[in-house]
């Protein structure tokens, strides 16, 4: 099929950008997104002219590198990341626009790739389980009730890729914080940071300058791993506790 | 005939590190002998740690609770996304929480075995003790493993086994062990002790005065070339399996840190032990950019099969029982579709071969779940294997539950890589390789769920043990840096980058990677023939050629270029290509991922030749296109009796 | 291309706890979750409120004598424990206090919210429901309605009618004015809306909902939303047509 795409194209971080229109012709419907935006390059890189600069790298939707707004949503039409993403849900003359990460904590570096850092310095705050190598108890010293692992195991699928913040018309990354807060909290093992985790990871997402949470529920719908919008409201009752307990 | 092909033997390499004595006592003692340095010392020694998998995030982060300054690398922007996530089937660890008569010792033997004798018996022991700790580590870091009702941790069994020791976390157990790792090593970064360049790329090795004591590295986004020193280099970069183009790797996952270190005097071990994954998502045509791997752990409950008859183009649901051929099951009724992976892979080919493959090409094989869905109903299918169900269907459009899945094997993982001793030092003092870059544990095949086992054993355990003994006999110096050889380091890199920006010719760096990666599928693949291989050598080099003579890199050096990366990496590609078809031409014997069609049983299975390669053939770098010399590692085998392996 | 050498520097990201404020207060006006606590809490309060509100005003429709009653009953409550009129004033201290903290909430994460997003998507796509995408400017339509509902019937400032004592009269009075009805009535749809995502929202930020209880809360709030839309509304309607007068 033909397709006509309008891509943001933006040089560099200090540039301005804009949407810039290409034909992209001969693309079988059993291709990746990604492998659309591979034809393209390779006609772009023999006529000489730039290729479009966006992030990937496991192609098979578990990394989170990828990721672009599609016709207006996070990761495109299908709930998955763009990389697992199918030509199969186009049809042949459509338009499709594509547009990077929109949100002031995750400046475009160049076209479609912005700066997800931000998220690290989250983690990095709090969202871990101080265990040092060796300091480790046996494994069955401590058993863990099925449902607290499945909590545990459902929000730790959570990617990080951002498209929560993509999709969230206040740019906050409630999603991803409460993902990890969540996952870790369920378990006995995080029980010990349990309320500075939550107070250190949310302040950190505020110093990062993300949005807050208006329960618009845009981030669960795009979420490629399902994590719950329910994730949010656990969070929020860790941290007026953890505020409590302070 | 190339010259290159006209290898010299050189003197043997040997493992020096490994203390004799009784196998299980080893690691005991080579940790006690080991040297230390003083805890207060520590924090002026800098270790430079390239790559955040699970080798190399459980090293940066064990490291620096130790006190040492880490100053670590990725080419992705963040650290939690290196390829090690995307490992879906489970870590394997001889806890014996079955009582099914699972031991360190069983783990070690299946694993020696596995490696179909080609591994070092040392190095592989110490993998078996160090893997019941992991599991407690990870436990400890909230890795959410399965869990039974009761609370404790659920495990299966996998390829090549007959215990079920595999931990996992659903189909994402190299996600959670990776953030795990990368949890721990955030923690020390938000600490200080871990300085992080993610989107950076290193692009060379700096060796002063025989010893690795820097790298230079090109900060991606800015195209900044920089040189960072250290007392100590950890190589945590993975394999090498993007050589072929299509893999399961990751698409950026490259080879340019440990073939810059090879070209620096490491020695690169067993190139051609490459493992070939069975069962992978099928191409669907020629814009295939990577291959999808469905865990391996899918045949526990799978049935695979081909049509009895040749060119049977029927929907799978229409072929009678009797007209199906499990051939698995047939020719290794022991094991079963449980065979590994080298078996299953050329099992596979040969159906195919014989006109008997099923779907677009006829290069693929069913895996049917219909027996499995009616034997424990499809809830505990979904259960067990949702998210790959899920995963296949988006990619193909089918549905796995009504269908059976289609799959083909695929380049997966990399047995070969920087040979090292017994505390992971390559050959060049100092330099260390870790995780899949080094060559050491699994020798010819890696059994399933066992390279998660020996990435985070590398990175939490052993790593951080031996490396001290290294840093406590150097106490640290300042590496001048206008020394020659740093110069020399930095004006190598600029020079290419430089040469590849200029070049401006007429071919992506892409088409180069594709007809590089066919050749070598081809040739070095799943089965190989002293004359494929003669004719890849002749056909790398005049590649290479015509890589530096038409290739055309757009844009500039001085931010964000992907095809600039991407044409960097691939100059390595055909120079590792190269050694890989060598490898593989003068190891005229078939041992595990390596089949040599010469080298056959008369039913058709891998016939070793002990008397003439039980070595491990690590090879010295002389110059592009010149012949390397060859020292090989005697393998001796005190405990595990090498017999020929059979699975029937 | 430049190279240089670089110069060793640990990142230093200082731990959060430093930082932290150390009470309860502080921890949460300092933060947006707990910025949003304060919201919740302070759009609870008013519910509360205009639920008791929307109930004496129904009163109405008993005649003008049981209404001025009622309306009289409110500066005694409490009588003799509290001083005349205290009740009120401690409900008009509780209810100013709130809607202050409500509103400079809102309006300090809005901000922040605008900033965390400051460029749209070339490509507009539908999002979220009326009642969540309205919640902004409902509240302040809701805010200005306040002033003008408090001139109206409290000082009786801007009251056609204006006798004090006689709310009965100065009620029919401002329905019997066009414009009275008109910024009445938008003003009560608004505030449907506004309870419609709040009250679950208020919820969800409170940690109160859960999967089992999701459906549960949104119909409460679907029902608490046109109840009270429905109740207030009923006043004007009644005067406009003349069962009220």
């Amino acid at each position: 099929m033909n397709l006509t795409l309008r891509i943001w194209r933006q040089s560099g971080p200090d540039s301005a950008g804009r949407m810039t229109e290409y034909d992209v012709r001969d693309i079988s419907p059993e291709m990746s997104f990604l492998e659309m935006l591979d034809t393209l390059n390779e006609e772009l890189i023999l006529r000489g002219e730039e290729p479009v600069a966006f992030d990937h790298d496991c192609r098979e939707g578990i990394c989170g590198a990828c990721g672009m707004v599609i016709n207006g949503e996070a990761h495109g039409p299908e709930r998955t990341t763009t990389c697992q993403l199918h030509m199969r849900h186009f049809d042949d003359g459509d338009t499709i626009d594509i547009e990077p990460w929109r949100a002031s904590a995750f400046p475009v570096v160049k076209d479609l790739v912005v700066d997800r850092t931000a998220f690290d310095r989250i983690i990095g705050s709090g969202g871990y389980i101080t265990a040092p190598t060796g300091s480790a108890p046996e494994a069955h010293a401590t058993p863990v009730p099925k449902p607290a692992a499945d909590t545990a195991f459902e929000h730790a699928e959570c990617i990080g890729c951002g498209a929560c913040v993509a999709a969230c018309p206040n740019g906050s990354a409630m999603l991803f914080t409460s993902a990890k807060v969540v996952h870790l909290n369920s378990l006995p093992q995080g029980a010990p940071e349990r309320e500075s985790r939550v107070l250190d990871m949310v302040g950190q997402m505020d110093d990062e300058g993300f949005g807050g949470c208006t329960n618009t529920g845009e981030c669960a719908t795009a979420c490629p791993k399902g994590i719950p919008l329910f994730s949010i409201t656990k969070m929020n009752r860790e941290f007026v506790r953890a505020a409590r307990k302070a | 005939m190339s010259t290159y092909s006209e290898y010299r033997t050189g003197e043997p390499v040997a493992d020096t590190k490994a203390p004799d004595g009784p196998i299980n006592e080893r690691w005991d003692r080579r940790r006690f002998e080991a040297k230390l340095v003083n805890p207060a010392n520590r924090r002026k020694h800098t270790v430079i740690v390239v790559g955040t998998g699970l080798a190399g995030g459980a090293a940066g982060a064990t490291l620096a609770e130790q006190g040492y300054h880490v100053v670590q690398f990725c080419y992705q922007d963040s650290p939690r996304r290196a390829h090690s996530i995307a490992a879906q089937g489970g870590i394997n660890a001889a806890k014996n929480y079955r009582n099914d008569g699972d031991s360190v010792h069983r783990l070690f033997y299946d694993t020696v075995k596995g490696g179909d004798f080609r591994a070092r018996e040392s190095n592989v022991h110490r993998l078996a003790q160090v893997s019941v700790e992991i599991i407690d580590q990870c436990v400890a870091q909230g890795v959410p493993f399965a869990r039974e009702y009761g609370g404790l941790l659920d495990t299966r069994s996998f390829g090549g086994v007959q215990v079920s020791r595999t931990f996992y976390a659903r189909g994402q157990t190299g996600q959670q062990l990776l953030l795990g790792a990368y949890q721990a090593l955030s923690r020390q970064i938000a600490a200080g002790t871990v300085e992080m360049h993610p989107r950076t790329e290193m692009l060379d090795l700096i060796v002063v005065d025989g010893r690795a004591r820097g790298i230079v590295a090109r900060d991606l986004l800015t195209g900044r070339i920089d040189t960072y020193f250290a007392d100590a280099v950890v190589l945590a970069s993975g394999g090498y399996g993007n050589v072929f183009y299509l893999s399961t790797n990751a698409k950026n996952s490259n080879a340019t840190a440990i073939w810059r270190a090879h070209r620096r005097g490491a020695y690169f071990a067993n190139p051609c032990f490459t493992q070939i994954h069975p069962t992978c998502i099928p191409r669907s045509g020629d814009h295939q950019s990577k291959l999808t791997l469905m865990s391996e752990s899918l045949r526990n409950d799978g049935r695979i099969w081909v049509p009895k008859a040749k060119g049977d183009t029927r929907p799978p649901a229409e072929i009678p029982e009797d007209e199906r051929d499990y051939y698995l099951e047939r020719i290794y009724p022991a094991f079963g579709n449980l065979v590994p992976r080298d078996i299953a892979s050329r099992a596979a080919k040969n159906v195919c071969d014989e006109g008997r493959g099923v779907g677009p090409g006829g290069q693929g094989v069913y895996l049917d779940f219909a027996d499995a869905i009616a034997r424990m109903g499809r809830k505990a299918v979904e259960e067990k294997y949702g998210n790959l169900f899920d995963m296949y269907a988006r990619i193909t459009a089918e549905d796995p539950y009504t269908t059976p899945m289609r799959i083909y094997p695929a380049i997966h993982y990399t047995m070969g890589g920087l040979w090292v001793d017994y505390d992971l030092q390559t050959t060049v003092p100092g330099l260390f390789a870790i995780g899949e870059a080094n060559f050491s544990d699994h020798g010819a095949n890696r059994l399933g769920a066992s390279a998660l086992m020996q990435g985070l054993s590398d990175g939490y355990f052993v790593l951080p043990a031996t490396i001290n003994d290294y840093l406590a006999r150097h106490p640290h110096d300042e590496v001048p840096d206008d020394h020659p050889a740093v110069i020399e380091a930095v004006t190598s890199v600029t020079d290419r980058l430089y040469r590849l920006l200029s070049n401006n010719g007429d071919r992506t760096p892409d088409s180069f990677h594709r007809e590089l990666g066919e050749l070598l599928w081809e040739e070095c693949g799943m089965a190989r023939t002293e004359t494929g291989l003669r004719k890849a050598l002749d056909r790398i080099p005049e590649l290479r050629e015509e890589f530096w003579r038409r290739i055309k890199v757009p844009g500039s050096g001085q931010d964000l270029n992907q095809s600039l990366e991407k044409a960097n990496r691939i100059a390595d590609y055909f120079e590792l290509a190269e050694l890989m078809c060598l490898d593989a031409l003068h190891r005229s014997e078939s041992c595990g991922g390596h089949f040599r069609e010469e080298s056959q049983t008369e039913g058709g299975e891998a016939e070793r030749r002990d008397e003439e390669f039980s070595y491990a053939a690590a090879w010295e770098f002389t110059g592009t296109g010149e012949a390397p010399v060859l020292h090989k590692e005697q393998l001796d085998f005190e405990y595990v009796h090498p017999t020929q392996r059979s699975y029937a | 291309m430049a190279y240089r050498v670089p110069t060793v520097v640990p990142m230093a990201v200082d731990t959060r706890t430093d930082r932290r404020p150390s009470s309860y207060a502080g921890i949460l006006w300092h933060s947006t979750v707990g910025k949003k606590t304060a919201m919740a809490v302070s759009g609870i309060v008013m519910l509360l409120y205009l639920v008791a509100h929307m109930l004496g005003n129904l009163k109405i429709f008993f005649g003008a004598a049981e209404f001025d009653g009622y309306a009289h009953w409110l500066r005694t409550i409490g009588e003799p424990f509290l001083h005349h009129e205290w009740f009120l004033w401690i409900a008009r201290v509780v209810l100013l206090a709130a809607v202050v903290v409500h509103a400079v909430a809102a309006y300090q994460l809005s901000r922040r919210d605008i900033a965390a997003r400051p460029q749209k998507y070339a490509h507009k796509k539908k999002r979220a429901s009326y009642a969540t995408r309205t919640m902004r400017w409902g509240g302040v339509i809701l805010g200005l309605f306040i002033v003008w509902h408090i001139l109206d019937l409290t000082t009786l400032t801007v009251n056609p009618h204006a006798a004090a004592g006689h709310p009965y009269a100065n009620v029919v009075a401002t329905f019997s004015t066009w414009y009275g009805n008109v910024i009445y009535i938008v003003a009560m749809l608004a505030l449907g809306l506004h309870i419609r995502h709040g009250f679950w929202s208020a919820a969800q930020t409170l940690g109160a909902n859960r999967p089992g209880r999701d459906r549960t809360l949104k119909a409460i709030a679907n029902l608490l939303a046109l109840v009270l839309t429905l109740g207030f509304i009923a006043v004007p309607v009644s005067v406009m047509t003349g069962v009220v007068s």
